[in-house]
């Protein structure tokens, strides 16, 4: 694979950030846009626009088609069993919430109980939350282990007859761990509790096989894709989108409005209400096809190499303390430096142009366990290379020294 | 570099390493908290009035970046001993030489201590950054309107 390649294919690279090469390492926020992505938006909008399933004119029609080409893209992309099972959201966190306020409407009593980790993001927690409050039900949180992951057992020794959902990261956007997803699916159905995977940073890293992985949800930013904003997808299984009651009301979703009652409509629509991010959707297909061009296995191989080297080298930066060690790893290197604030560190950074996050994340719980305030990250996508990460490391080194460390 | 230089000055970075009255003041009688919810930063001032207004003693506890920290450990430094509508004067004084202002105008501070004030000026180039330099002003401000309320960085300008 010939990253030179692909990163021409990323227009963002042709400009100087504040007179600086961008060293973008920042895609687990959210990833660049290669050009046929931006270009399938502009000529959407400029030759093409119509809005989708509604007007029998030719453009409507053309629209409606591309709309639902990018389903059945993405039915393929993760191997789902019927293209009705993609739900296009705005993004993971409405997928999530998605699951959570329709599942627990229907499903969900007081004491009740929802099992998570303490990896999660808050697009994984806060939604449960609602739960809590307006359900009572209990939600318990599967401990780290001293490597920053999460074991199966971990999770078995919280279940009990009560534990109706589990609700789990596929890989943690903090230390990177790579949950064992599939095993967990199956201790979860073993005992007949259905699941849900927050794969906001599985999906743009790692093959995916929805009916061998077996999960009932599996949620999806499309922005981490290279794809744009303002577009999710949730995954789920075909019986729960035909059991679950709809999530929002609107045009679209229905099927008979009367004075005294309504009935809705069928998949997809029941779940997709209201003039939907049309051109984010058929832009979308083009991050698939893009993906699909690369192939999910180079990717994974690219930036499992990189991850390894990038390890390698913060290691050998005596100051630099990386964020967790699991085994299973994804491409996210998080860390701290002795003495240094994270925040003062993406600010020195960013003046190199190396772009990473500096926070908690959105994952507050695990920063609180590690008893961290915040880290800093550097995450990585296709386009990287050794030399960004040799950057990475050299602006570090000008915090140590502007910090007289 | 040049920003960058001036963002971190020597006496950020010390007063950032080494924080002043960073601690909590025994029998205070003010207090607030606050909070940058984006970057989890917190701060907590307690202040100790005597019967004229005085600032008797001002301390803070709290863990954040250098320029938050530093921030915080100068603001206490130069407050203590003033009065309540003086130390007022000087918050006012700060927040809008960060915002928009070349220059401290209050006609309390000495012009040694207005120097080292103006030190924080170099944030003024970060925009991503002011809300580290002001929470803790801020926060005082709270403290000494007894509001009881967390003071947010994310509703404050
Ligand atoms: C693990 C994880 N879950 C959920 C989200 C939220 O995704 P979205 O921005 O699509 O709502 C993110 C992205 O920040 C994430 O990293």
């Amino acid at each position: 694979m010939n990253i030179e390649n692909i990163k021409k294919q990323f227009p963002i690279f042709n400009n100087k950030v504040q007179n600086n090469d961008l060293v973008y390492l920042d895609s687990a926020n959210s990833s660049q846009k290669p050009q046929v992505v931006v270009d399938r938006i502009y000529d959407f909008y400029t030759k093409e626009f119509s809005n989708v399933g509604r007007s029998v004119h030719y453009l409507a029609v053309a629209a409606t088609n591309l709309y639902e080409e990018t389903r059945c893209l993405m039915q393929k992309y993760i191997n789902a069993k019927d293209p009705n099972e993609i739900v296009f959201t705005k993004g993971a966190t409405e997928a999530i919430n998605l699951v959570a306020n329709t599942f627990g409407q229907k499903f969900l009593k007081e004491g009740d109980e929802i099992i998570l980790t303490e990896l999660e993001h808050h697009s994984n927690y806060v939604p449960w939350h609602y739960l809590r409050r307006s359900k009572g039900v209990q939600i318990k949180f599967a401990e780290i282990n001293s490597e920053g992951e999460i074991s199966l057992q971990s999770i078995e020794k919280l279940i009990s007859p009560k534990t109706k959902m589990i609700a789990i990261t596929h890989l943690s956007n903090v230390t990177g761990a790579i949950l064992p997803i599939k095993e967990i699916t199956q201790l979860a159905h073993s005992k007949n509790i259905p699941i849900l995977i927050d794969g906001c940073q599985g999906a743009p890293h790692l093959k995916l096989d929805m009916q061998e992985i077996g999960c009932d949800f599996y949620a999806i930013s499309c922005h981490k894709m290279y794809g744009p904003t303002g577009l999710g997808i949730l995954y789920a299984k075909k019986k729960w989108l035909e059991t679950l009651p709809p999530y929002q009301g609107g045009g679209g979703m229905i099927s008979e409005v009367k004075k005294d009652g309504i009935t809705f409509g069928d998949l997809p629509n029941k779940y997709e209400a209201g003039t939907m991010a049309t051109a984010q959707v058929i832009a979308f297909a083009e991050s698939i096809k893009f993906l699909n061009q690369i192939g999910i296995e180079n990717i994974e191989k690219h930036e499992s190499e990189l991850t390894k080297y990038g390890e390698e080298v913060l290691r050998k930066n005596n100051s630099v303390k990386l964020v967790g060690s699991p085994k299973n790893k994804g491409s996210v290197l998080s860390f701290t430096l002795d003495g240094i604030h994270a925040h003062d560190i993406a600010t020195i950074l960013d003046e190199d142009g190396v772009a990473i996050r500096a926070g908690h994340h959105c994952c507050q719980i695990l920063h609180d366990k590690l008893g961290l305030s915040a880290t800093a990250r550097a995450s990585l996508g296709v386009y990287n290379t050794k030399e960004d990460i040799d950057k990475l490391n050299e602006s570090i080194n000008k915090c140590k020294k502007i910090f007289n460390k | 570099m040049m920003d960058l230089k001036e963002l971190y000055q020597e006496i950020i970075l010390d007063h950032g390493k080494n924080p002043r009255n960073l601690r909590k003041t025994e029998n205070y009688n003010k207090d607030a908290k606050g909070h940058n919810p984006l970057c989890g930063d917190k701060v907590h001032v307690y202040l100790k009035l005597d019967e004229d207004k005085k600032v008797h003693d001002i301390s803070f506890e709290g863990q954040g970046c250098a320029i938050s920290m530093a921030s915080a450990s100068i603001m206490t430094d130069l407050v203590k001993g003033k009065e309540e509508h003086e130390v007022k004067e000087i918050v006012k004084d700060f927040l809008e030489m960060i915002k928009e202002k070349d220059q401290l105008n209050n006609k309390i501070l000495e012009d040694n201590e207005k120097t080292k004030l103006m030190c924080l000026s170099g944030v003024k180039k970060y925009p991503m950054r002011v809300k580290c330099a002001t929470l803790s002003w801020h926060t005082l401000t709270s403290a000494i309107d007894n509001t009881q309320q967390e003071i947010n960085s994310e509703n404050i300008d």
